[in-house]
């Protein structure tokens, strides 16, 4: 295929699909913005469920096995 | 503080400064990609929504303008990928001038229809590159991809299309 193909292939392309030119915000989205802010709140801090999983893992062993916390401390 | 360090720090005021900044461009740019404003609102309201989401990320020394185009992209994009077969393009966008001795109605209408079966990421490339002309390094900074791959994707969009346009070849071939 060559450059001249390109070249028509893109004019008739933009022909049907015509280029958008002066594309102008008609009203300010900051509304919209603070709505979406407020029904879908962002986590305060981004932690993954394998951190939260191996958090639930640890206070679930320091829980049904408080033997362990002696040992724990003597290693930190 | 600077503005972009409170913003990467979670200040909501510093975060509506750069929006009411840059939501005109962002908007802007989407429009340009799924060719439709109202969703391009939409776009540009989820595109700075993950860019609150992500300012963590964020430098503070780095270019905030080239970080959204860049979130705005991808936004376009999953919009493209999951709206493929529903999006119709309306005729009623502010336009360039048609030249006269266009193709015909139906022709038109083959070509919109082969462009938008196009895989989003090609349709994100040929929309950019071949419709509004857009620098390939412009493109591949928003898409986050090389340059190279851009003239890539171009390329294969074209000869997509182009095969699904076999029935145009005799007007193809006297243009």
């Amino acid at each position: 295929m060559s450059n001249e193909e390109i070249k028509i292939v893109k004019e008739l392309l933009k022909q049907a699909v015509t280029p958008m030119q002066n594309i102008e915000l008609s009203r300010d989205l900051w509304p919209q913005m603070l709505r979406k802010l407020e029904e879908q709140p962002l986590p305060i801090h981004n932690v993954s469920w394998l951190d939260w999983a191996l958090a639930s893992l640890a206070a679930a062993a320091l829980l049904f096995f408080p033997g362990i916390i002696p040992a724990l401390f003597y290693h930190l | 503080m600077e503005l972009l360090e409170r913003f990467a720090a979670g200040d909501l005021e510093a975060f509506e400064v750069l929006f009411r900044k840059h939501q005109k461009d962002v908007y802007a740019w989407i429009a340009r990609i799924v060719r439709d404003t109202g969703i391009a609102e939409d776009l540009t309201v989820e595109t700075f929504w993950r860019i609150y989401k992500h300012r963590a990320g964020f430098k503070p020394d780095g270019n905030f303008r080239a970080w959204a185009r860049r979130i705005a992209t991808n936004a376009a994009l999953d919009h493209l990928r999951h709206s493929r077969q529903e999006t119709t393009l309306p005729e009623n966008l502010p336009s360039a001038p048609r030249p006269d001795g266009a193709v015909g109605r139906e022709t038109r209408d083959s070509i919109r229809r082969a462009f938008h079966e196009l895989p989003a990421k090609y349709r994100l490339v040929a929309t950019l590159a071949l419709v509004e002309e857009e620098s390939y390094v412009d493109i591949a900074q928003a898409a986050g991809i090389s340059e190279s791959l851009v003239k890539v994707r171009v390329f294969r969009a074209v000869r997509m299309l182009r095969k699904k346009l076999n029935f145009l070849r005799p007007e193809v071939a006297t243009k």
